[in-house]
């Protein structure tokens, strides 16, 4: 138990909840609640990445020919403005952490307008694809297909790419919480941990975007 | 706060730059090998994950911080993708070990309706 001198120092930090010793306590006990919750993230994403190499065994040569509907340059695109928003994200962790809190601001802004225009291109390649019949499973209706069973590419990518724009969709909104908090003050040295897990969270929203463009833009 | 976080503070935005310098590179390069036909399919594929897994374990070691975190937070994360291999790897052998493949909807049992196949 922590001693009566100990506890008159914990009185005075705001920031600490009584239930923790130290801030280190408190800020690493942070962490590794949002470490187990991005490894249940990726078994969530594994579990369709797993499902599309299982089908792509069994298809292979729809696959192939599915995938050249894809853009390759918006799928570079998006891969590029992800990179972006992980570094911009990450930057602004390091100006909570460092009281610049304008930088702060002006860094959330920036991940938030990435992740924005990458909605954009999604929100473009997707229109373009139902314009052609181009849709998972039992809606798909395109003319002229020389190879059968591509529907199930189709699946697998609006699937995949649909959860994971939800994912970003739910970064936005954290953001956006940071943001209202930053302005308000909350961030500085003393208390950075919202802005580091949400930075956390980003980053593996980002990792899995990094596996989904070559495994559905560039198949061979 | 953490001590962990005060000799690295002031030196980070350089990591994170090159870092991000790398990334970027390595996106270009995944997609200059696509277009390379290297010999069997396969290989494409292993080459893009290959560097796909390059690119990720430097967001993780650096974006995320596990290069100066605690070792606990790298053990979940690894762990999360070690549970993944083991989710693939029984699928795969599920799937190649059998010797035929029914649908899900097929209203007799297996044996019956492999016969029918037959």
């Amino acid at each position: 138990m922590s001693t009566s001198a100990a506890h008159l120092e914990h009185a005075h930090d705001p920031a600490l909840q009584h239930h923790f010793h130290t801030k280190e306590q408190q800020f690493d006990t942070s962490k590794i609640g949002m470490w187990l919750f991005l490894t249940t993230e990726i078994l969530l994403f594994g579990g369709l990445f797993v499902g599309f190499a299982l089908m792509q065994q069994k298809y292979p040569d729809a696959f192939l020919a599915a995938h050249h509907h894809l853009d390759r340059t918006l799928g570079a695109l998006n891969t590029v403005v992800l990179l972006v928003s992980s570094f911009t994200m990450v930057m602004a962790v390091w100006a909570a952490q460092t009281n610049r809190k304008k930088l702060l601001i002006a860094l959330l802004i920036a991940t938030m307008a990435c992740a924005f225009i990458f909605l954009g291109v999604k929100y473009f390649e997707y229109s373009h694809k139902f314009h052609e019949g181009l849709l998972p499973g039992k809606f798909y209706s395109h003319e002229g297909d020389t190879v059968p069973n591509q529907f199930v590419f189709f699946s697998f990518y609006f699937m995949m790419t649909g959860l994971h724009g939800f994912h970003i969709l739910g970064g936005i909104v954290a953001i956006s919480w940071l943001l209202v908090r930053a302005i308000r003050g909350d961030f500085g040295s003393g208390y950075y941990t919202p802005v580091d897990l949400v930075g956390l969270y980003w980053h593996l929203v980002d990792m899995i975007w990094i596996y989904l463009f070559p495994l559905l833009y560039l198949i061979q | 706060m953490s001590h962990n976080e005060n000799s690295h503070t002031a030196s980070a935005p350089k990591a994170y730059a090159a870092t991000l310098a790398a990334l970027l590179v390595l996106t270009a390069i995944t997609v200059a090998a696509a277009g390379i036909h290297f010999g069997s399919s396969s290989i494409n594929v292993v080459i893009a994950l290959g560097i796909a897994t390059v690119k990720a374990s430097l967001v993780a070691l650096v974006f995320m911080h596990l290069r100066h975190d605690k070792p606990v937070n790298a053990i979940i994360a690894v762990s999360g993708f070690l549970f993944l291999a083991l989710l693939l790897a029984y699928c795969i052998i599920d799937i190649d070990t059998r010797k035929q493949l029914v649908p899900y909807t097929a209203k007799v049992p297996v044996k019956a309706a492999v016969a029918a196949k037959k």
